[in-house]
Formats: C-alpha cells, structure tokens, sequence
C-alpha cells in the first residue's frame, strides 16, 4: 500500500506571491492612470473613502462618539431557557445593585413591543412566552455599562419560569409542522408529468439528504445603538445598522411616535453582512424606550457572548432531494424540500427561503423542477439576513447534486455542470419563469479552466492520491450565477441628495449604508465622474432619516446599483444647470460645455469648476439637487413565485486544490482561483476586496465555523470567537489568484457595473466540493462522500471512514 | 479589612508612558481593563473592543518595557510586544509603556506628506505611519473596525524587523497576525501590506525619551496599588524579587495570583467574579528566566514560571524536534506575549496545550512555598479536573525539562477546528526512543482534551514498550488507548472523534518514525506546506 511518493508531489505548496505581483494580476494601473487623466472617475481602484481614518484609529463608530453628559449605560436580562412562560420577575434584586439606575420590561414600552420586519411576531422585550434562551426579557439601565452587566448578567436568579420542551432543530420542526410562514413551493413543467414523470423516466436517479450549517455574522463591531432624546418627546438614535429607515419605524411604533419625530443616524458600521439588517431593531428599540422613559441619553452595546445569544444569523438548511438525470449527466428532474431553521420568529425567514428557491437552479437549467420550502419555528435566535440571503444555501443544493452525478456517472464533475448550463436563446427559462439573457458562463467558466490549469490539475492530484496514503488532494471548479435585485419589487428604489457649495466642494448624501463595502466610495466617485471633479472634491456623510426618507435596506448587493443612481441623477440635475449657466455666460451651446479634471470648458474657454460654481450662485442657480432611482422591468407574484424578480445575474467561478489528511480530518487550501463578474466595475480595488473577502467569509461557512447548540438547553455554546472559529490570516490561501471578468452588464446599471456584494459568497462552493473530491479519492472515487458543510475536520473524518467502509 | 499588611501602608499612583508623558492613574480599581482606561477615560477611541476576551485582536495594543542589554528581540534598549487591552488589567502597566494606534502619526511629524496627499487640497494632511500608508495602498481596510488592531500587530513586526534588518515572509505575516481577525478582506490585501509598509520611507521609534521615561520610573520595590470598591478595598500587589513574591503568597494565600490575565482576565470579563486581593508576578525578573542549567539529574531546560509562551515556546521548540506547530497554534502572538507556560500549568485547564507537551518530555514541576521548594513530575501534579497538588500559599515557580529527552523521537501534534488560535479538541504530545534492536525503550503519549486531566495513556504506553515499533504493536497501542481514555463531547468535538483521532495520531508517530519506509512530514500533514520561518527551527 506505501509505494514511494514520487518526490515532485512532496513539495511545498507553490509560494506566495509577493504584493506587486498581487496589484498587477488584479488591477491594471497604468489603464486606469491614463483613464483618470482622462477625466474618468469610475473604474479607478480608488482607496476606501475613509481608509486614512480606519489606519489612523480616527473613523468613528457609534461607540467613539464622544458621550453626552448624563449618558446611562444598558445591559439586557436574558433568559435563561430555550422555552416556557415567565411567570415572575423579582427585579428589586437587581434595582439595588451598584449603579442601577432603572430596569425596564416590557410595559414600560410606551406604544407596540415588537421589532419584526415584516411579520409582526418579534417582541422586544418577553412579555411572557420564552422563545429562546437568550431572549432579552428586561434591561438594566446603569452609570456606567459594567454596572449594568454585572447587574444583567443575574437574570437566571431574578427570573421565575415555567421551562417547557423546546423545539431545536429543523427537522423536529418539520416533524411537527411548526413553521414561522406558510409552506411555499415552486413548480416547472416543461414536460408532461413535470419533476415526478421526469425522475421515474430517468435512466438514473438516487434520492438523498443534506445538512448544510447556519453562519454568524461575526461583525468586529457588535450591536450598539446610542438614544438620545430630543426636544418635544422626540428621539435621535445612533444606530449600527444596514436599514436606518426601519429602525426609525420600529423605533416610533415603540414610542408611539410619528416618524418624523424619530431621527436615525449610521456614518458607518464596522461590518453588517446581513446582521445589521432587521437585528439592530431590538437594541434600537430598548435604547429609545430607556432614554425617553429616563430623559437622558441611553447607549446599548452588548457584549460579544450576549450579541451571539440574542441575535440570529446565517439559516441552516436540511434539504432532502430526488434527481433523474440521463448519461451525460443532465438532470431531467428534481424535486427537493428544504427546512430552514427560522428560528422563534419570522423575521426575515420568508424573503430568505424565496431566494432560496430562486437560486437552487444556480448555472444550470432545470427543465422540470419540484421544490418545497419550510420555514421550521424553532426554540433559538431568529434567523436573519447573511450576505447571500438563503442564495447560497438554495445554489448548494443543486452544487451537490452535480458533484454526485459526476461521482456516480465517473465523470468529471466539470462536464457534468457544463452539460447542465443554461443555454444562450435556448435551455434559458428559469424555474421561477424569469429568462437568462445575459449569460457568460460558459465563457467565464472556460477562461477560467484555462487560466487555472485545471484539467491538469485534477490529473495530478490523482497522480499524488495514487501514492499518498494518508494525504489526499483535492480540486473542483464551481459556476455561479446570482440574480441582482430585492425579490420584492417596492424596495428597488432608492435616493440621493448632492449639494455643491459656493467653494465648489461637494457633499453626497444618499440613502445607502456604509458598512465597508465602500458604498460611499463608489457613489462619490459616480458623483466625481458626473461633475468631472476630482475625487477630494467629494465627501459621503452619515447616512441620516432626516436627509433621504424612506430608504431600503442596504442589502441584496444592491446599495451601488440603487443609490450610484440616484446620486448620479441629482449630480447630473446639477451640471445640467452648471452647463446652462455657463452657455448662458459665455456663449455656445448647454449641450457643448464639458466637465472633466476639474475644468469647465465652454465656448472655447475653460474654467475651473470652482469658478463656474461661484458664477452660477451669483445667477442664482440652485446648486444642489435631490436624485431618484427605481429599477426598471421589476414583477413578482408572491403566490406563483413567478416573475422578474432580478435586474440581472452576476457571475463567477472558482477552482479551489485542498489537501485532506485521512487520518485527522484536517485539511488545508492550497490554492485558489477565481474569476468575477463585476460588469464594468465602478473600483476595481474595492470589488476584488469585496470577492475576496466573501470568498474567505463562504470558506469559513462551509468549513471551520460551527455552530453548536445544546441538544437538551438550547444553549448556544459556540457563543464567542474562543469557540465560533472565522477564518484567521492562514487561512488565506498561499496562493490566490484573483481577477474580475472583462465585460459590460447588458443592462442599464450604473456604468454598466455589476453588484458585487452578495455573489462571491458562493465561490468557495470550489473549497467545499474540493474537500469531498478528496474524501471521495480515499475511497477511489467509487463513493459518493457523506459529507455535510461545515466541513469540520470532524465532519471531513465521519466521511473518510464512511467512504472507507462502503468502498 | 485593616492595612496591618507590612508591604501595604500605602497606594501608589499606577505609572506608565502614554502619549509622549507619563501619566498617573489612581482612584480605578485594580481589574480596570486597559481597554476601558483607554476608552471611557482617556477618551483615546482608537482602539476597540470586539470580544472582549483576547480572540480577536481588535484591541491590540503594543506594551514597550525597559530590556537588559543583550535581550533577545529588543529595540534600543525597549522590548515591545503586542498584547489585547481588553484583557489587561490597568495596574500590569506600572512603569511600562503603552502604544496604540493614536501613536503611529505622531511619529512621522518631521516626514515630508506622501506625494499622494500634496494635491492641492487646503486641509493640511498629517502624514501616515508606513505602516498605515501601506495599508490604504494595498486597500487593506474595508469596515475598519479591526484596522487599529492589525495597524498595531504590524507596527511590531515593522519594528522589530527594521531593528534586524529583516523583512518577514508572508507566512511569516500571517503567523504574526493570526491574533487578529478581519471578517471583510480576507487578509490578502492585508499581508499585502505588510510587505509594503517595507517598501515605504522608513520611519522609527524614537525611543530614547520612552527609556529615559521608563527609567525614571524604575523602582527598586515592590509596587502596591488600591483602591475602594464599595465598602472594601482590593489590593494589587506587584513584588520585584522571588523572596518577595513568596513571602506575599504566604501573607496572603487567597489572594489571586496573577501573570498574563489572559485567563484570569475573562473570569473578570465574562464571569464578572470579584478578584479580591491580587499578587501579580510579571514584574519578578527572577521568574522570567528560560535558561540550561544543571539540576540533579543532569542538565536541564530551566523556565521560570513568569516567562511567556513565547519565549518558553520558542526555547522548547528550538531544542525539541516536532514542537513549531503547537507552538505556533498555541492562542496567538498577543496571548503568547501575556501569558505564562507557569500559568498555564498552573491553571491546568484539560485542554491547555503546554502540559501535554511538558508530560511528554518528563518536565517536572517546582513549587515555592516560602523559603521551601520541592519538584515533582508535571504528571503527578493534577488531582482532577482544574485540581493540582499546590498546597495554600504555594505557587509555581518554574517547570524544568531534562535535556536527556532530546535524544528521544519529540512529536506534537494539535488537532482544532482552525489552525491558528483555536482550543484544541485535542492535543497529542510523543516522545519515543527506540533501542537497536527497533524495539520501544523509551515512550511518552501525553494527551490533552481526552480527559478531565492532561494525562499520560498509561495503558498504551504499557502496550507499546519493550515492544516492536511495527504496524502490529501500534495496533495493540490503539485497542489499549480506548482504555485509557473515556472522553467528552462538546461543542469542539464528539467523544469518538477524540478517541479515533488519539489512536489515529499514534499511528502517524508510527509512520513518521519507523525505521522501514518512514513517511516525511510532507506525506503526513497538511500544516507541511506551511513554510514557517521560525527563529532557530529549520523548517515545519
């Protein structure tokens, strides 16, 4: 069994490569200098807007800015069971505890107790039903902020409960039929009999199961919001938050105020991915209603354990899955249920599981397809948005299904995911009936093969399994296919306001977030380009309910689509009139007058813009202008999940090599590949941070990061970064090589950019399915791996052993 | 309680170099977090929380401490080194420095701005640090919010290595920030700039006002710090001398002691347990001591039990083949900074990765008791779970390794969820002699997590030795071990996991050192590929 290794496959993995080679395979910088001397502004790799100040320890959070006299601190009382009723509180206890100041429940809330986004089932603070184990049933308000933990953390002592049997995991709830929505289901027949006749026609078929695991955010910078009660009962809130506008509602609906008395304010979060979408309701909430109950202001930041014991995350999925499919590989039919866990309430579980369902076709064309979705209520923290938003969870399902139709025909599973792309005019109707007119994936995913050598690859990874005992390598190559839009038509709007100033400075203010994707960068530069200025000329401020009402979430990858737009739209009003004033001035035509590098040239004669600004202010021209966007072509029918719920589709694919050791578990990414489609990218700096940063975020999904509940409390136990374990620095692949695809988007976007947020998420499938290709060699390839994500070095072992008993 | 304690009268101001000067602190009570100082009183919100328990890396500061010519790693006189504010208590500074990321522009005052902020704009720019300039070149922010951190891990390897002459690998990088967690970038653009920061002008420390400052605080006694905390007072003891030391834990046998706090300070933290009295030992030079020296049997491996991780790591690791992994994984640079191997003895957590090591290389322990000392075997020091030998007013003074074991096969082997900064599910710790004839002479199979106890596998030791080293006897081993061994499951691994993984990492010691065919280190771990470049240790 131990023939000689052949010494070539014992080297170390290919070395690094240093920061210059690095910045010439991902950025072309000297097209990009000639651009911007051009008077570009977009597709330059321009740095963060606010990188200087992250460097510098100078970029403020909610929790720097500095306190107002009298700020009181806040702390929640969780309890201490996953279910049951309150039946008593003894909260004298904790009044008489060093610094407290007050204890709120929830009849101190003046109007609804409720943060729930959409479905109105989210309390915030227990009003007698337990939900979960770490439900905030009562805050404490404290001088300082350790008073109040310390004072909040004896929530078990002070609790009376009557604990009754929690529901913990999908399955159970499934089982019981204990959902937090209405099942949905979404059916294509494109032959008679659809999914069901497909599958009994097939020449193959196999039915199985799969788990794939939730996610937390982890957000370096936890839930914080700052209340700060304002003249006449209204109410300020510094809030950490992707959705400023829903946090002004949730926030007036606990106040029993209009919203207009409620202002929210976020100049920036330290991360957000999801989190920071609906779930900074609840501490939004619990801040107002103590500063308005006490007049004073009223900060809460929990504590990292208490952020992962109240806040939900990532769904985890349990799917079960029939597929037919012919010789070549091609899938004829599938039907497939999936069970989320929802968690105690609906949150944002519905919009999830859709966009689930909406992309469990990924790359491929599925002409008859069967799904079911469940919601599954279960006893724990209610499940939320995560970058990607139920897509990668629907997308690996069908990932799945491909590697083990490979598996099972000896295929290579590259061939069998190109004989299922959608077609280009044909084989391109998505199950939810909404065409793919813009597909690339056939030539991304073939430039890609090429560029990452991936054929012979695979071939010497076998040369290396073939005399390797213990270590086994592995390589795959994973498409991906992501729809850009909200799934609910309404939200696809957004606005933006841009004030030029006498000086000729300019200030952007729109109704997106910046949580680092570098939203602010990107509109700036939009709003440079517009008004041919440069760069430093431009400054993005807080985002703020007060400046641009009724704003979407920052969320579905959307905030450059939406709000590059609008700002675009406003500056464009601005030198509209700037162009007018100046033909008016100076002679020739409006239409002549051109705005580039900080000049104005009309007539002949050129300007600097600064002077032209002071030209116009004199003629009295409004020198600041609100902008709008809706996108355009937009339907959905919630009861059918028919539609055209997505703008377009972003693409990508990765090649990942992994090394497993059998005897362990452990495994190492060796190297990664990847290319992405960011249409003409606004920054391409900040869109290959924005890939390979998902990239790592999906890796560590799928592999070390694991959430564990107490099968009998219900007690989170991964509940901290010393045992919920995201991806570290070597983890990193050493050699990494990242580059975003040549090409415009079809559509109208912002200078036919594409989003950038949500779909690299999926790349790191490669990883995952290149783990199982080498389980699957520890067993000659002759046993489809039960390997379930996250793959843990415990999960990668319990597969091995599979593989090698059946084998 | 009175103040009849004869080392005791009086409180002394907390004295440290901060921002140029050096400031008194008094008043705050003695397990005030340097964190909370930073923020809620010295308004410096640089730095931040994230977890608030040493994994994250997004308080990272850098202490800078007065070091003896000749010490390893020193700058000019200062060793500086990273550590997490968020679980350092106030007081530990006391004639130290402390450096955070509001430190780093104000060292590049006399520097020309780059050509990249002298565009014209009105605003006069601060330059950066080339250590911040590099990051925002190499786009290394995205949130930010764990930037001042990494900003502070790199400055420490920008100095040190402009100190050598040196520049790091990458790897190298990456092992040196393996304490800090980044949820946006991914780290390339990160390790990117830490290459970059070397390609900038150069900009140092200056750091003679910081030793002349530090010398000015330097005290010959003991330091004593208190402060009121409702109707008692809790006292923070910090004796210079070993004779000290000793005669404080006599007087005051519950008072806590304390090291790095990189345990201790989560009890605080997390747990929000009252301290009480506290005897801190980081400033007894004596105890820091990682040194060869003669003992009874022979010579011996001599670590004080105040020295750090790191450097009791690295000494271990530079005599013992088979330790650079565990080393490496063992918390992170910031933790291993702080923390002690005496106190991570001492603590005796189950799944603490220095005592698997320490059984499997024969360390005895040595306590102090006043003016008596006495040693025994580390693996006849743990009673029960979190229970040791060590009798009221007894502390650790030091473990000791003989050097006699480094003629032995040393293998160490980590088993976690992530490689960097992880608790293990396991730990494998193996030292193997074999005699002429291939038989076992000598064997050491150390566990951690496979018990209530870091233990030695006493029945798969039993089997192993006298024995063939061949396929058969391990095999034996194995069977045997299922015997030794009734583990726990958790959330870091099920109880078969661990038991098949102890018996499967056996059989790697087998193949990576039998005498026929063995494997190398390249066909047996996937960590091989790692090129850690580590000072004195070849290779992996």
């Amino acid at each position: 069994m131990n023939k000689p290794v052949d010494p070539r496959l014992l080297q170390n993995a290919e070395a690094f490569a240093d920061y210059l080679a690095n910045t010439a395979a991902r950025i072309d910088a000297d097209a990009e200098a000639k651009a911007l001397s051009q008077g570009k502004r977009v597709g330059i790799s321009r740095p963060h807007e606010s990188a200087a100040l992250h460097v510098a320890g100078e970029a403020t959070y909610v929790d720097d800015i500095p306190e107002l006299t009298g700020t009181l601190h806040c702390a929640l009382g969780l309890s201490p069971v996953a279910a049951g009723r309150l039946a008593g509180m003894s909260l004298d206890v904790i009044r008489a505890m060093p610094g407290v100041v007050d204890v709120i429940t929830a009849s101190d809330i003046p109007g609804t107790n409720d943060c729930g986004s959409i479905i109105h089932d989210d309390p915030i603070l227990c009003s007698g039903d337990i939900r979960h184990l770490g439900q905030p049933v009562f805050a404490v308000i404290a001088t300082t902020r350790n008073e109040a933990r310390r004072a909040a953390a004896r929530a078990k002592e002070v609790l009376q409960v009557e604990p009754a049997e929690p529901v913990l995991t999908p399955r159970e709830a499934h089982e019981k039929g204990r959902y937090v929505l209405p099942p949905m289901h979404l059916s294509r027949s494109t032959n008679e009999g659809g999914a069901r006749a497909a599958i009994d026609r097939a020449p193959h078929k196999f039915k199985t199961t799969f788990d794939v695991g939730g996610q937390e955010q982890f957000y370096l910078e936890g839930q914080i919001s700052y209340a700060i009660p304002k003249e006449g009962g209204t109410m300020l809130v510094h809030c950490s938050t992707q959705h400023p506008s829903e946090m002004q509602h949730l926030v007036s609906h606990a106040l029993a105020l209009h919203a207009n008395e409620v202002q929210v304010e976020c100049r920036r979060m330290g991360g957000g991915f999801g989190g920071k979408e609906s779930q900074s309701g609840l501490f939004a909430c619990v801040a107002a209603v103590a500063a308005h109950k006490l007049r004073r202001p009223v900060k809460l930041r929990p504590d990292r354990d208490d952020d992962f014991l109240i806040t939900g995350r990532r769904h985890c999925f349990w799917y079960e899955y029939e597929v037919g499919y012919d010789d070549d590989g091609r899938i004829l039919g599938v039907e497939v249920t999936m069970v989320s866990r929802a968690g105690h309430s609906a949150d944002l579980s519905g919009p999830v599981m859709t966009r689930a369902m909406c992309h469990f076709d990924n790359a491929y064309w599925l002409p008859d397809v069967d799904m079911h979705g469940y919601s599954g209520r279960t006893n724990t923290q209610s499940n939320t948005a995560f970058r990607g938003f139920g897509g990668p969870q629907g997308a690996i399902a069908i990932e799945n299904i491909m590697d083990s139709v490979a598996r099972k025909l000896g295929r290579d599973p590259l061939d069998v995911r190109r004989a299922n792309f959608y077609g280009k005019g044909e084989r391109n109707v998505t199950p939810y009936l909404q065409p793919v007119t813009d597909n690339i994936v056939d030539d991304l995913v073939g430039q890609l093969e090429a560029s990452s050598d991936y054929r012979a690859r695979r071939v010497a990874a076998a040369q290396f399994n073939a005399t390797s005992p213990i270590l086994k390598r592995g390589v795959a190559l994973t498409p991906v296919k992501f729809g850009i839009s909200f799934n609910v038509a309404h939200f696809n709007q957004a606005g933006a306001l841009v004030h030029v100033y006498t000086d000729g400075s300019i200030l952007v203010n729109h109704g997106g977030t910046e949580m680092g994707q570098g939203l602010n960068t990107k509109v700036a530069q939009v709003v440079a380009h517009e008004l041919g200025v440069r760069f430093e000329r431009v400054r993005a401020t807080a985002t703020d309910t007060s400046k641009v009402a009724n704003t979407s979430a920052t969320a579905a990858s959307t905030g450059a689509d939406l709000n590059g737009k609008a700002a675009q739209d406003a500056a464009r009003q601005i030198r509209e009139r700037l162009a007018a004033c100046a033909a008016a001035r100076h002679g020739g035509s409006k239409d002549d007058v051109r705005f580039a590098n900080d000049k104005v040239q009309v007539n002949g004669r050129e300007f600097d813009f600064s002077t032209l600004v002071a030209e116009a202010y004199m003629d009295r021209v409004q020198l600041w202008s609100d902008g709008f966007y809706a996108t355009p072509g937009l339907h959905w029918d919630r009861e059918s999940m028919t539609g055209h719920p997505f703008y377009y589709f972003a693409y990508g694919a990765a090649v990942a090599e992994v090394v497993v050791d059998t005897l362990t578990g452990e495994w190492k990414l060796l190297r990664a590949d990847v290319l992405h489609d960011a249409g003409r990218s606004l920054n391409p700096a900040v869109d290959i941070g924005q890939v390979e940063g998902a990239f790592i975020q999906g890796m560590g999904w799928l592999t070390t990061e694991e959430l564990v509940w107490h099968p009998k409390t219900g007690m989170l136990s991964t509940h901290a970064p010393s045992t919920y374990k995201i991806p570290t620095a070597n983890d990193c692949p050493p050699v990494f090589n990242v580059r975003l695809f040549e090409g415009d988007n079809f559509e109208d976007s912002i200078h036919r950019s594409k989003a950038v947020g949500e779909p690299p998420l999926l790349l790191p499938f490669s990883v995952f399915y290149a783990i199982r290709d080498a389980v699957s060699a520890a067993g000659d390839h002759k046993v489809d791996p039960p390997l379930r994500a996250p793959a843990t070095c415990e999960a990668i072992l319990n597969a091995v052993t599979a593989v090698r008993a059946t084998h | 309680m009175s103040t009849n304690s004869s080392n005791s009268t009086a409180t002394q101001p907390i004295r440290f170099y901060h921002q140029g000067r050096v400031v008194d602190v008094s008043g705050v009570h003695p397990t005030r977090t340097v964190l909370d100082w930073l923020r809620d009183d010295a308004h410096c919100t640089g730095t931040k929380e994230g977890c608030n328990e040493g994994d994250c890396g997004a308080c990272t500061v850098v202490i800078g401490e007065l070091a003896a010519p000749g010490t390893a790693g020193a700058i000019d006189g200062l060793a500086l080194q990273t550590v997490n504010a968020c679980i350092q208590f106030l007081p530990t500074l006391n004639g130290k420095a402390l450096f955070t990321v509001e430190d780093l522009k104000r060292q590049c005052a006399t520097v020309e701005p780059p050509a990249a902020h002298a565009n014209g704009t009105k605003r006069p720019t601060v330059p950066l640090h080339p250590v911040q300039q590099a990051m925002v070149e190499c786009h290394g922010s995205q949130c930010g919010f764990c930037t001042p951190g990494f900003v502070m891990s790199l400055w420490s390897s920008y100095e040190h290595h402009q100190a050598d002459g040196t520049r790091p690998s990458r790897q190298a990088l990456a092992d040196e920030l393996s304490g800090n967690l980044c949820r946006c970038t991914g780290y390339r653009p990160i390790l990117d700039a830490g290459q970059r920061m070397f390609d900038l002008p150069a900009v140092r420390l200056d750091t003679r006002p910081v030793v002349a400052a530090l010398q000015g605080l330097r005290a010959e006694s003991g330091f004593e710090y208190s402060a009121p905390l409702g109707a008692r007072t809790d006292r923070f003891h910090a004796p210079r001398t070993l004779d000290e030391l000793a005669a404080l834990r006599e007087q005051h046998p519950r008072a806590q002691v304390l090291a790095g706090s990189t345990d201790v300070g989560l009890w605080v933290n997390k747990q929000f347990r009252d301290l009480g009295d506290i005897i801190y030992v980081g400033d007894v030079a004596e105890l820091k001591r990682v040194e060869e020296r003669q003992g009874e049997q022979g010579n011996e491996l001599y670590i004080g039990a105040g020295a750090s991780l790191e450097a009791a790591w690295s000494a271990l690791a530079s005599r013992f083949e088979g330790l650079t992994d565990v080393w490496l994984r063992f918390a992170s640079p910031p933790i291993r900074h702080a923390g002690t191997m005496g106190g991570n003895v001492a603590n005796g957590s189950p799944i603490g990765d220095s005592a698997p090591v320490l059984m499997a290389l024969d360390a005895q322990i040595e306590l102090r008791q006043g003016s008596r000392v006495r040693r025994m075997p580390l693996c006849d020091f743990y009673v029960d779970y979190m229970k040791n030998k060590l009798e009221p007013g007894e502390f650790v003074q030091a473990v000791a390794v003989p050097m006699s074991v480094a003629s032995r096969r040393v293998r160490a082997y980590k088993i976690s969820k992530r490689f960097d900064c992880d608790i293990s599910a396991l730990c494998g710790a193996f030292s193997l002699e074999l005699d002429d004839k291939d038989c076992v002479k000598q064997v050491r199979l150390a566990f951690g997590g496979m018990a209530a106890t870091v233990k030695r596998a006493a029945r798969a030791e039993a089997a192993l030795l006298g024995q063939p080293w061949t396929q058969a006897s391990v095999d034996v081993a194995r069977v045997a071990l299922a015997e030794d061994f009734t583990p726990l499951s958790d959330m870091r691994a099920s109880a078969a996991y661990r038991l098949q993984v102890a018996s499967n990492l056996i059989t790697r010691l087998w193949m990576e050192t039998r005498s026929q065919d063995a494997l190398p280190v390249q066909s047996t771990s996937v960590w091989s590929v790692m090129p850690h470049a580590v000072a004195g240790v070849e290779g992996a």
